[in-house]
């Protein structure tokens, strides 16, 4: 099903635009370097995340499908989505309409009302790690690299929609992003809990929920002195990213674990500039794990901490 | 073809808006789910208990309980199940039902769902500060306890302060209104 000619259809997402605009900006980066081309899918439009079908199913799947009409009116056989809600989605109703005739005929019909339809199965729906790992491959990747990640220990998480259902990766462990990132040099920890939910929108609804399944995921991680925990999917950064201050309020812990995406690892190890891959707008500084690998370290404020030794004058 | 499905058990209802919904009648009561379940220790019952109360036609209780509101869905259950039955989709199909009837468990974040779901409806693109305002205004605490991450996310360029619009808004909008009608014809 792979293409070897490196063109693929792309639906970015919304949050690639907004907290994930560092996801967007380093796999644009890695993309030049490897020599993919992603063609945005036009005027493509929101999955729904996990809101829309709890309201109106025959709704939230006809909104998922007016992407997929709208990439195989283009003529892509593969669809790419560098988010693991937006691949679920757009994965999921696709094998539903190819599977349950009757959804088959309801988005069939509301797509009709728009002008447009989709026949079930004509677009591959994969996730932008697929595509690196099996189309690019591990070895072309590794001919790229001009920095090692040596020294520096990851914590490969998968997050869940991405290995289920019907995926065909291991749900409980996957390891095509280990393999991913020790060949970029990095030592990979064990992490038993690499696809357990980070809590999905529940931050928003129930704290004290979300903030401890973020927690167990923060302490795997760093029982195995990970300085890095290196994800696939933006709901998983923002939530143990810019969450993790809060969750160290709630339960008294002293996590600091920078989260940052795949794509911003490949591009450090390819040489790449710290603002070419968007590092430095975590909300948890990265710049104690790049340290390690003598990477040039984010711009971030000054602080206007004096030193210790200073004289104790006044401070203007 | 239309069914209201007037004359059909609880458990036929929920099974029949299910996409592969039928499986639940092979449900062990293994109890994989529950145990499974990140979030399962807020849950009023394990979807294991559910499932029993809905063969046992206990339709209140389970349209009454937290427990779909708790799921996160994120289809672990739903891959470890033996009886391969479509838990999390079960979950959102109990939610629908709760909302249809207009009486659900109090930490229902219906609030959530709606004001996410009313900028996609709009503008065809999600819209994060939108929401999260929105949500605010039936949530005012909120607003409080995560105003200064949402002041952080702002100065670091995550979250734009004005939302996205696809071009072709009445297309989707056509869309979206067949597919409520066809909605319609149907309980769920």
């Amino acid at each position: 099903m792979s293409q070897s000619t490196g063109h693929y259809g792309f639906y970015p997402g919304c949050s690639m635009g907004a907290t994930a605009r560092s996801y967007l900006q380093s796999t644009e980066a890695i993309c030049k370097a490897l020599g993919l081309t992603l063609k945005e899918v036009d005027d493509w439009n929101c999955c729904g995340a996990s809101e829309y079908i709890s309201m109106n199913s025959v709704a939230a799947y006809s909104l998922i499908a007016r992407n997929l009409s709208l990439a195989a009116q283009e003529g892509h056989t593969d669809l790419v989505a560098p988010c693991n809600m937006c691949f679920l989605n757009l994965h999921k109703v696709d094998g539903y309409m190819e599977k349950y005739p009757k959804i088959n005929q309801q988005v069939g019909r509301a797509l009709a009302a728009g002008g447009l339809s989709y026949k079930a199965g004509s677009v591959h729906v994969r996730h932008l790690l697929d595509i690196v790992v099996e189309d690019v491959g591990i070895d072309a990747v590794t001919a790229k690299i001009t920095r090692p990640l040596k020294g520096l220990r990851v914590a490969p998480y998968y997050g869940c929609l991405l290995t289920r259902p019907d995926s065909r990766y291991s749900p409980e462990y996957p390891t095509h992003l280990d393999d991913l990132l020790e060949a970029l040099g990095a030592t990979v920890v064990e992490f038993p809990l690499k696809t357990q939910c980070c809590g999905g929108h529940m931050t928003q609804i129930k704290e004290a929920t979300a903030y401890d399944m973020i927690r167990r995921i923060l302490q795997n991680a760093a029982e195995d002195q990970a300085d890095a925990i290196v994800t696939i999917c933006p709901m998983c950064q923002l939530n143990l990213d810019a969450f993790q201050p809060q969750v160290n309020g709630m339960f008294k812990t002293k996590f600091h674990l920078p989260v940052l995406y795949f794509t911003q690892m490949m591009g450090v190890a390819f040489g790449l500039s710290n603002k070419e891959l968007g590092i430095g707008s975590e909300i948890t500084s990265s710049k104690t794990a790049f340290r390690k690998i003598g990477q040039e370290e984010p711009e971030e404020q000054k602080s206007l901490k004096r030193d210790k030794n200073a004289l104790p004058m006044p401070r203007l | 073809m239309p069914d209201n499905g007037a004359g059909k058990s609880f458990y036929e209802r929920v099974a029949a808006a299910t996409p592969g919904g039928d499986v639940l009648m092979k449900c062990l009561q293994c109890g994989t789910c529950g145990g499974s379940c990140p979030s399962g220790a807020d849950m009023d019952s394990t979807p294991r208990q559910l499932f029993a109360m809905i063969s046992a036609g206990m339709e209140d209780e389970v349209l009454s309980s937290n427990t779909p509101w708790y799921c996160v869905s994120c289809y672990y259950c739903t891959v470890r199940c033996p009886q391969e039955i479509p838990i999390t989709m079960i979950m959102y199909t109990l939610k629908r039902m709760a909302l249809a009837r207009g009486h659900y468990h109090k930490d229902a974040h219906i609030n959530w769902s709606k004001s996410f779901t009313n900028f996609v409806e709009l503008n065809g693109r999600s819209f994060e500060l939108g929401a999260m305002t929105l949500f605010g205004l039936h949530n005012p605490f909120a607003i409080v306890k995560q105003g200064g991450l949402g002041v952080q996310m702002i100065t670091k360029g995550r979250m734009p302060p004005v939302p996205e619009r696809i071009r072709n808004m009445p297309q989707l909008t056509a869309i979206l209104n067949e597919a409520k009608r066809i909605a319609e014809e149907e309980e769920v």
